[in-house]
């Protein structure tokens, strides 16, 4: 069978693919004989590219995303568009008008979000498969946890946002998900490094990630921050979470108790940032120059706003009218500024805590995937406090890794593993060590 | 926020909103505010803002001129010759 045709029937299975190509021949290099899925937020020359949105319906760019360029380069060959949260505004990948993916684990239940397409396909397929995913909040970490699959997110700038369709500019990160800490180690290899079109790219080389995959944790400072263990994460989730840092331990790491205590601030520092930051970059869907258009009548602002309120769905909505309100006169202070200052707070807890201990393990989701019957009673913002432990490292954009612990009830649970900036190598030590043991 | 300061800042934004999406949203907006006024009890006194979440370095290149390959107009359905078409002005 061939690989598109095995695509598509796991597609037919699990709602994973906004657009699945036929898939050309691998070429020659580090990642010949891999297919590649990419979220359908980052650009494929030529294939339809709507990050989730009705907004972007039609849209398909002439270019590729530099990630996904470096990628071809390397002689992978590209499957398909995942599919995804409309521009990642979400936790469980319901919020799209297009498909929503099932967990491969159980189909009554969320991938995660908002990259669930790509988790969903890491999971299930049976072929060499690398997936390129994006993180604002948590969107690598919690549909990898949910579907029990391996999921970087680097430093902020490691991988170049060229080609990305912004949610959050300086949120945004581009990383990868694999079956394997090995795969992973090898796709964020390929992907990382400088790149001329995007000035926010750190300037620094890439590593050959695959080089410490088998380094080993002798003598490893491993932190546990007090915070992320309270109230509110499921017994079964910390049972195997700890399960996880024991085995760390039993292979040489040293463990001890740190604290991160603007934690519980963090969320709302993160979301009032993420939205303000959202609201600017989704200003420029004016259905003119790509996406969705409509007929040319009345006036500009008519015209603008008739295209933007059928094209963006309930949640970008939401996000749009938030984040507008929070950088209006009389509010920026009280909420923009102040979430910035509160930032400044959150990177000063991981940098202090890495001074002590080399990488840090938590959970990654409070629970295991919930069952789609139960996000439906969820209000808004209980859909945000689900991202409790994943937004603090994305807003000090520290890199990390989530890796598969165990099972509660046959659903997987995920080990969050979070460095200091460019300390990727040591995130990859500790993963690779636990997947041997 | 109330009904009437979502439907201003909506406007503001360029989004009509129909009455149902109107109480639905000044419901929800008002509980999610609330949440975030919890930024106001943490002291941030002397703390400056962090903007990105870590340095970043300006990158200058050579004032050159490089080739661009694509045609702009490729996706709009509002073409008309090299120009975007708009909605009328006045």
């Amino acid at each position: 069978m061939s690989v598109t045709r095995s695509a598509g029937l796991i597609d037919e299975r699990l709602r994973i693919f906004n657009h699945l190509g036929e898939a050309a021949e691998p070429g020659v290099g580090r990642l010949s004989g891999y297919y590649l899925s990419v979220k359908d937020n980052l650009c494929v020359r030529d294939m339809p590219a709507t990050a989730g949105s009705k907004i972007l319906e039609g849209y398909a760019p002439p270019f590729d995303a530099t990630c996904v360029e470096k990628c071809r380069r390397e002689g992978a060959s590209i499957l398909g568009k995942t599919t995804m949260d409309e521009f990642g505004f979400g936790t469980f990948n319901v919020n799209t008008p297009y498909k929503v993916p099932l967990n491969p684990h159980d189909r009554e239940r969320s991938t995660g979000g908002s990259s669930g397409g790509a988790a969903a396909v890491t999971a299930s397929a049976g072929f060499p498969h690398l997936a390129l995913a994006e993180s604002t909040g948590g969107s690598i970490s919690c549909p990898a946890a949910f579907c029990g699959v391996v999921g970087v997110t680097p430093t902020y700038g490691r991988v170049s946002r060229w080609g990305l369709i912004d949610y959050a500019n300086s949120l945004d990160k581009i990383g990868c998900m694999a079956r394997t800490v090995g795969e992973a180690a090898l796709a964020l290899s390929v992907i990382s490094g400088p790149d001329a079109y995007d000035s926010t790219a750190i300037q620094e080389p890439a590593l050959d990630y695959t080089d410490y995959v088998d380094g080993g944790v002798e003598g490893l400072k491993v932190g546990v921050p007090r915070e992320y263990y309270g109230e509110g994460v499921e017994p079964g989730v910390t049972d195997r979470v700890w399960g996880a840092v024991k085995r760390l331990e039993s292979l040489g790491a040293v463990v001890t108790e740190v604290s991160l205590p603007h934690t519980g601030v963090s969320l709302s520092s993160y979301y009032v940032i993420a939205m303000a930051e959202a609201s600017t970059n989704l200003a420029r869907y004016s259905g003119l120059r790509y996406g969705l258009h409509g007929p040319l009548e009345g006036s500009f602002d008519e015209y603008f706003t008739a295209v933007r309120s059928a094209g963006f769905g309930e949640e970008a909505k939401r996000r749009i009218i938030l984040g507008t309100y929070t950088r209006m006169a009389g509010y920026r202070d009280a909420y923009y500024l102040k979430a910035l200052r509160v930032r400044t707070l959150v990177i000063g807890d991981f940098k202090r805590a890495f001074k002590e201990v080399d990488v840090l393990a938590t959970p990654t989701m409070p629970v295991v995937a919930p069952r789609f019957d139960e996000i439906a009673l969820l209000e808004p913002v209980q859909h945000y406090m689900m991202d409790v432990l994943t937004v603090a490292p994305n807003l000090a954009g520290v890199p990390m890794i989530s890796v598969p612990c165990g099972k509660v009830d046959g659903l997987p649970v995920g080990l969050h593993l979070v460095a200091d900036h460019l300390r990727e190598d040591l995130l990859f030590r500790a993963a690779g060590a636990l997947e041997v043991s | 926020m109330d009904r009437d300061q979502v439907r201003r800042v909506a406007e503001h934004a360029r989004l009509h909103l129909t009455d149902q999406e109107l109480d639905m949203y000044a419901g929800q907006l008002r509980v999610i505010l609330e949440a975030f006024s919890e930024l106001d009890a943490v002291d941030t006194e002397g703390v400056e803002p962090s903007y990105h979440p870590l340095t970043v370095e300006d990158e200058v290149r050579e004032d050159e001129s490089a080739g661009w390959e694509w045609d702009p107009f490729a996706n709009s359905g509002h073409r008309e010759g090299r120009f975007f078409r708009g909605p009328r002005i006045t």
